[in-house]
């Protein structure tokens, strides 16, 4: 069947349908990984959003079900140049096309992936609309398409209510546990709670809509605060609350979103940025040791290195290509912040000894 | 400036002559190293055997030195220049083995020369085979179980051990050189005895077989902060068991997860970073293919084949970085030269499909065993760009030029489905057709897959193609969609004309018509993430055009020489370069189209614009369209180039230089004869013919031995001397295998002096940069001759008639720019045996020996320059100071089965370069540099044809007096004894012990001369010469060539060669 992808600026990509029926309006970004198409289906972070993968060839191996980054995919929409007709990996349970049904995500592919992601790093991420109509009028579509605006989306992919992991559970190693961290669900990654848990912590994961006393009141060790989708400017209750667990002389490390919120509560401002990060391949500097790590990422905005003050935070890691702020170090606090994915997936896992630094925070080998 | 303090003059190591495992990736690499390290205020000196690179121009290095690779010359030139590093890992395995000599015995130490890149340490952890594996235990990462082992019986025990098969690896050789796999003890036995003499310590390792599994590989750099990063992961689609150099390779993996994917990256770091390598590093990977197990089979700690691919794959420069990166800077700091907004530290994202096949020798050695194991056998590759696996595989297949432009199996057409399936077991470079045969008799993907390992997903990319033949075949009228959808996976346009029986013509007009036409993309190792200006493009029918900056300037597009092979070597690749070097000098954009990922030609900042493409046609004219150039040049790439003439002038593009009808002129025999009558210059007698018939009719007529070839070939392939009408017989059916075109000729075969000369020629006037003289008499071919410039041997008359032919024949074929052209003197008189309107073999080499640069003044004349003009006089140019002698170098180790008798049809692989102002030192030293270090146990054996034998007398006294003991054939030693030379009568192979044979596997001969008789059909000869081959003596089946080699080892003094700097060559004689 024939699928149309309709952007703001007008532009129309004619393909074919893949995934769910139907139409959806969402804001389109791009994600450069070569691998990794079903943790970035099942991120939450891209919640209200429809991702073109840039590498071309996508389905090749199939879908296994313990690579999903959460309970179920997330994008509103999927584009792709090609889809494998037959997977081939010996864990491969289901194929894409399949997955994107039962997520009910509707997709297009056969359309030039290149030039779109050509026309979204010219012009900015955009909205757009994926449709089978072929009697679409596009007239009515584009003013439809501009009113488009992600809200919301925080308290769509949190938990709602606390959950408790020990290790060995989804996946982890099971080990004696040795500390208790409290992670706060602003649209985790499975793996976030599974690097806790592989490094003996106990796990409780609070929904977003969390109080801080009450997690405080739990005297976890650490805390961990999640990667999410949206705007973070958006998120000012959990700003907040924010604010009173950073106050707390608790271990904090939050990725992400949490970065994000974690400046906002410390008086920083963040900004969308024309095309965001999404990929397996930006270098990081650790702005101490002067070492570079290749990391994970996947954010629209980001903090505002000029808006922070110098006293309250400093810069610790740095994007190699633009500068940007990719970690942030609280000064006087036990809090530490990444903008990008220290527990990869999809991803090189460089900087996974973040995880070990954060279990020193909370009081090295207990 | 350098980051490390007190680096001033870098001495860089070349690889040497080309031999199969060891090709003009380094040439890439060590060009692009020298142009990195100059970009930083070095001075290079540089030192390569090999005078065919580019990397051994003045334009590239400040001091050049083509000398011959050992020890004893590295020392004598880091005396005399002093450098205060030396950078080892740009030259390949060859390169590497010397700078880790130099280092262990102390000598860079007692110089102060400082090894940059890698330490000696690190090296020796990556290559030594006991090393390496204790490393990678330590560090918990997989080997395979092995063991190192110094004799049969320790190997033997082993593979008790742990059972059949197991996998046997020298250390310390390139192309995995006497490598294999064992089946049984019998068999390990045999490839055990010839690993543990060809590794260079002695030492050989035996590991469990893992055949079967994926083979992966990862390119990792790593500076000397410890930041690591991945340029680039590539998947075989062979899985292990084939050398990944004569693997089918597909960039990025296609059948890993991003689990698989991480956990091979994360350990490929790892590795890296515990080496301490600071620089460019190959790690290669067997995967289980069901389970998460891996094993690592190697390591390179240096710049590769893989990552010259790697960096042609994503755009990343490896060597280039790695150049920086000894000099102190970390990969944060070095800018990415493609995209200007990012860093050396940015991982490349692919956003399309690459594969390379190899180019395998088998069309020349049609004798030779095509199965392929762990020990490489290809000459070179082709890599292929588009955006799907399946358009990447067929554009890389007619880039091979084999005649082969679909997976379509009519050689198969024959066989039953039960006679596939068992061809299936078979590993050689036919199993991609027989895979698709196999599908197109419905054999199964799972029961393809139980037999081949193959991955499904490959086998069913091979499908989706064989199924598009099918429907293009069945469709009664090719409508807008199917030829859409066939376009998208890169079928060519005549491979759909034959199969609709429409014309090629008709296909493109219902293309055109339909808007289905090639768009081209850029490579810009970011997936489109940032705007990039590199002018570096693929082809692929289902997306939208993005070269957009067409300019208004005058443009010329120079067409590359594709895949190097025997007969059209990486010369064509020098001369590419150069030409678009001279163009873009005289002010003209330049576009190259290349499909070699090895080469210089393909680096993206060579030429003003890079197409990969293959070169066909229908690909060539895609460009043409788009780009509108003002000219081609054809002469400079070899046939391959030569051969797109015509296509090109049915386009409406200009050739440059000499004219379609003038080449052709030349390879057509009547109209050559013409033109021969009318300059009154003689040519052997000889036939035109098309069938078997003819031509044994005009053999008669000659009398025999007569000569037998294709026209429009390169490296005389298909070219025989026959003796006999079973000979003609023989030979016709080889070349008439593929449909032949050109007539074939056949040709009265005189034994006379071959002599060669390059020219120059602006329509009036002529320059000669020099006459070449060969040593082996007529009937050998030029490229395996050795060759000496100037000429020794032939009078001033002689000399005189040769410069005036030449001339002759240029203004009489119009030639604007190069000329070869190949003589005979026989009895005095000269004859012409060949002409070729184009650039050669022998390019490179004279330029470089008499300092005239001749690949930039023909660039210069095809643009309209007159020779006068250019300052290097007319004529034949004054000689210079030095001889050069130009050896050939063969690889007929790697290819069991080949005959390795020299002929008229090619075989060798590379070559080297004797320089020096004494005849004789410049012979040793060629000889030295093919890796002919005489003598050594000064025991040798002579077995020659009967019309040798007198001849073979005063070359066997020769070698007495030099203090040999010869060993000899029956009836040679009676002719030997007979006149006096002391020769000891040795059995033949069938006789009883001690034989031949036995002889030569007690290792204590240095030397085997055996003339094979024309058209010898005895197995003795060949089993003695393969023996040689095989058991690493050096083998000679010329007399001219061995009384050469006397000549050299009588007047060398080895103590104390001259090296020749060779930037300083005719500096000024032409002011």
């Amino acid at each position: 069947m024939k699928a149309f992808l309709i952007l703001e600026d007008g532009t129309v990509f004619e393909g074919k349908s893949i995934g769910a029926a139907g139409e959806v309006i969402s804001e389109i970004v791009f994600n450069t990984s070569m691998t990794g198409y079903l943790e970035v289906l099942t991120d939450p972070s891209y919640a209200g959003q429809a991702v073109v993968m840039t590498y071309p060839l996508i389905g090749n191996y199939g879908v296994a079900y313990e690579d999903m980054e959460s309970l179920k995919g997330w994008p509103d929409g999927f584009i792709a140049r090609e889809i494998s007709r037959m997977p081939s990996n010996f864990r491969s349970e289901d194929t894409i096309q399949h997955f994107l049904e039962k997520n009910n995500i509707p997709g297009i592919c056969s359309i030039d992936t290149r030039a779109l992601v050509k026309i979204l790093r010219e012009k900015g991420t955009m909205n757009g609309m994926i449709t089978t109509n072929e009697d679409y009028n596009i007239g009515e579509i584009l003013p439809k398409l501009k009113e488009y605006k992600v809200t919301g989306v925080v308290e769509k992919v949190s938990c709602k209510d606390k959950q408790e992991y020990v290790p060995g559970d989804i996946g982890s190693v099971k080990t004696e546990a040795d500390r208790n961290i409290a992670v706060i669900d602003v649209g985790t990654k499975k793996n976030i709670i599974r690097c806790l848990l592989n490094r003996g912590c106990n796990v409780t994961v609070y929904p977003c809509n969390f109080n801080a006393d009450e997690v405080i009141a739990s005297k976890p060790d650490g805390i961990m605060i999640t990667n999410g989708p949206g705007d973070p400017a958006e998120c000012t209750g959990i700003i907040e609350q924010v604010k009173v667990l950073a106050g707390s002389g608790i271990p904090v490390f939050a990725i992400c979103l949490g970065h994000q919120l974690m400046a906002l509560a410390h008086g920083a401002k963040t900004y969308k940025m024309k095309y965001g990060h999404r990929g397996a391949n930006h270098p990081v500097k650790d702005l101490e040791t002067g070492k570079v790590y290749i990391s994970s990422q996947n954010h629209g905005y980001v903090v505002d290195l000029g808006s922070i003050d110098k006293s309250i935070a400093k810069p610790w890691f740095i994007n190699v290509n633009d500068g940007t702020a990719e970690g942030l170090s609280y000064i006087g606090k036990p809090v530490k912040t990444v903008q990008f994915h220290p527990e990869a997936n999809a991803g090189p896992k460089d900087s996974e000894l973040l995880f070990d630094e954060f279990m020193k925070m909370t009081g090295g080998n207990k | 400036m350098p980051k490390i303090d007190g680096i001033k003059r870098v001495l860089v190591i070349g690889s040497g002559p080309i031999v199969i495992g060891q090709a003009a990736e380094f040439d890439y690499a060590g060009t692009q190293a020298c142009r990195s390290l100059k970009e930083e205020g070095m001075e290079v000196i540089l030192v390569n055997s090999n005078p065919a690179t580019i990397m051994t121009d003045k334009d590239i290095a400040d001091k050049v030195y083509i000398e011959p690779l050992t020890v004893d010359v590295l020392q004598h030139i880091i005396e005399t220049e002093k450098p205060d590093s030396l950078l080892p890992n740009m030259g390949g395995q060859a390169g590497l083995n010397l700078g880790m000599e130099l280092a262990e015995s102390g000598f860079l130490d007692s110089h102060g020369v400082k090894l940059l890149g890698t330490t000696a340490e690190t090296i020796r952890n990556a290559e030594g085979r006991q090393e390496f594996k204790d490393l990678m235990e330590r560090i918990g990462e997989p080997c395979a179980t092995s063991e190192l082992v110094e004799n049969i019986e320790d190997g033997i025990k082993f593979a008790n051990k742990t059972g059949y098969p197991v996998v046997l690896r020298p250390a310390y050789t390139l192309g995995g050189s006497g490598g294999g796999i064992a089946n049984n003890e019998e068999e390990l036995v045999e490839i055990l005895t010839n690993g543990l003499r060809l590794s260079r310590v002695g030492q050989v390792l035996v590991e469990r077989c893992i055949a079967g599994w994926k083979e992966i590989e990862y390119e990792v750099m790593r500076d000397s902060n410890g930041t690591c990063i991945t340029v680039c992961n590539m998947e075989n689609l062979d899985p292990v068991g084939v050398h990944t150099g004569d693997s089918i390779v597909v960039a990025p993996s296609q059948t890993l997860s991003d689990k698989e994917y991480q956990m091979l990256r994360t350990s490929a770091l790892k590795i890296i970073d515990e080496l301490g390598i600071t620089g460019g590093c190959n790690v290669q990977f067997a995967l289980h293919p069901s389970s998460f197990e891996y094993i690592v089979i190697e390591v390179n700690p240096r710049v590769s084949r893989s990552s010259a691919l790697a960096s042609k794959a994503t755009g990343y420069p490896i060597a280039k970085v790695s150049a920086k990166i000894a000099l102190g800077y970390t990969l944060d700091e070095i800018p990415n030269a493609v995209t200007g907004k990012t860093y050396a530290s940015f991982e490349p994202a692919l956003d399309y499909v690459v594969v390379k096949i190899p180019r395998l020798p088998f069309d020349k050695f049609i004798k030779a065993k095509r199965t392929l194991t762990t020990q490489m056998k290809a000459t070179g590759e082709v890599m292929s760009i588009c955006t799907n696996f399946e358009g990447a595989l067929m554009k890389a297949l007619r880039s091979l030029e084999q005649h082969v432009d679909s997976l379509e199996g009519s050689a198969y057409k024959n066989n039953t489905t039960e006679e596939i399936e068992e061809m299936l077991h078979i590993i050689d470079d036919r199993r991609i057709f027989v895979v698709a045969e196999a599908i197109r008799r419905g054999i199964p993907y799972s029961r393809i897959h139980e037999i081949t390992m193959i991955d499904e997903w490959f086998i069913d990319k091979i499908a989706i193609l064989v199924e598009m033949e099918e429907r293009i075949k069945n469709a009664k009228e090719i409508g807008r969609e199917l030829l859409y959808e066939a376009k998208r996976l890169e079928f060519p346009d005549n491979v759909i004309a034959a199969w609709t029986g429409k014309t090629e013509k008709e296909i493109k007009e219902l293309r055109y018509k339909w808007g289905i036409k090639a768009a081209f993309k850029m490579v810009d190792t970011c997936a489109a993430e940032f705007a990039s200006e590199t002018p570096y493009y693929y082809s692929c029918f289902d997306g939208f055009n993005e070269v957009e900056d067409i300019s208004d300037r005058k443009k010329i597009m120079v067409l590359g020489s594709g895949p190097i092979r025997i007969g059209q070597g990486i010369e064509f690749d020098y001369c590419s370069v150069h030409s678009v070097w001279a163009l873009k000098n005289e002010g003209y954009e330049t576009i190259i189209v290349n499909n070699n990922p090895e080469t210089v030609s393909t680096d993206f900042d060579i030429a003003d614009k890079l197409y990969f493409e293959p070169l066909t046609p229908e690909d060539v004219e895609n460009i043409v369209r788009l780009e509108n150039p003002d000219g081609a040049v054809v002469q400079f790439g070899g046939q391959t180039a030569i051969k797109l003439t015509e296509a090109l002038m049915k386009m409406g593009v200009k050739i440059l230089g000499t004219s379609a009808e003038n080449v052709d002129a030349a390879e057509d025999r009547e109209l050559f004869d013409e033109i021969l009558e009318k300059c009154c210059i003689p040519r052997p007698k000889g036939h035109t013919v098309f069938t078997t018939k003819e031509a044994l009719k005009a053999a008669n007529e000659l009398g025999y031995p007569v000569l037998v070839r294709p026209s429009y070939v390169l490296g005389g392939q298909g070219m025989k001397i026959a003796v006999s009408d079973n000979d003609i017989e023989e030979y016709m059916a080889i070349i008439n295998r593929y449909h032949q075109e050109h007539p074939i000729l056949v040709d009265k075969y005189l034994m006379g002096k071959e002599v060669e000369v390059d020219a120059i020629c602006d329509g009036e006037d002529i320059l000669i940069p020099g006459i070449m003289e060969h040593v082996e008499r007529a009937g050998v071919h030029s490229g395996d001759s050795i060759s000496i410039y100037p000429a020794q041997s032939l009078s001033g008359k002689i000399q005189k008639v040769i410069v005036d032919y030449t001339g002759k024949l240029a203004r009489s074929l119009n030639v604007i720019g190069l000329i070869n052209i190949q003589f005979i003197v026989y009895n005095d008189d000269v004859y012409v045996i060949e002409v070729n309107p184009r650039s050669s073999r022998t390019v490179p080499y004279i330029s470089k020996v008499t300092g005239i640069p001749v690949v930039d003044l023909a660039s210069r004349v095809i643009l309209g320059a007159k020779i006068k003009e250019l300052g290097y006089g007319t004529g034949l140019a004054p000689k210079s100071d030095y001889l050069a002698i130009k050896m050939p170098v063969f690889s007929f180790e790697k290819l069991r089965g080949a005959e390795i008798s020299l002929g008229p049809e090619m075989k060798s692989t590379g070559e080297c370069l004797g320089i020096s102002d004494k005849f004789n030192e410049a012979l040793y030293k060629a000889f030295l540099g093919a890796g002919i270090d005489l003598p050594k146990y000064k025991k040798m054996i002579l077995t020659v044809k009967d019309a040798d034998k007198l001849e073979a007398v005063d070359i066997a006294r020769r070698f007495k007096k030099l203090g040999y003991d010869i060993f000899a054939t029956r009836s040679t030693a009676r002719v030997l004894n007979e006149n006096g030379v002391l020769a000891i009568p040795i059995n033949r192979i069938n006789e009883e012990a001690p034989t031949l044979m036995d002889l030569l596997l007690e290792h204590q001969i240095d030397l085997v001369i055996d003339t094979p008789t024309y058209g010898d059909k005895m197995k003795d000869g060949f089993i003695i010469r393969r023996t040689a081959i095989e058991t690493g003596v050096t083998c000679l089946t010329s007399l001219d060539t061995a009384a050469a080699l006397l000549t050299s080892l009588e007047n060398s003094d080895k103590g104390h060669l001259s090296i020749v700097d060779i930037t300083s060559i005719n500096k000024n004689s032409f002011n």
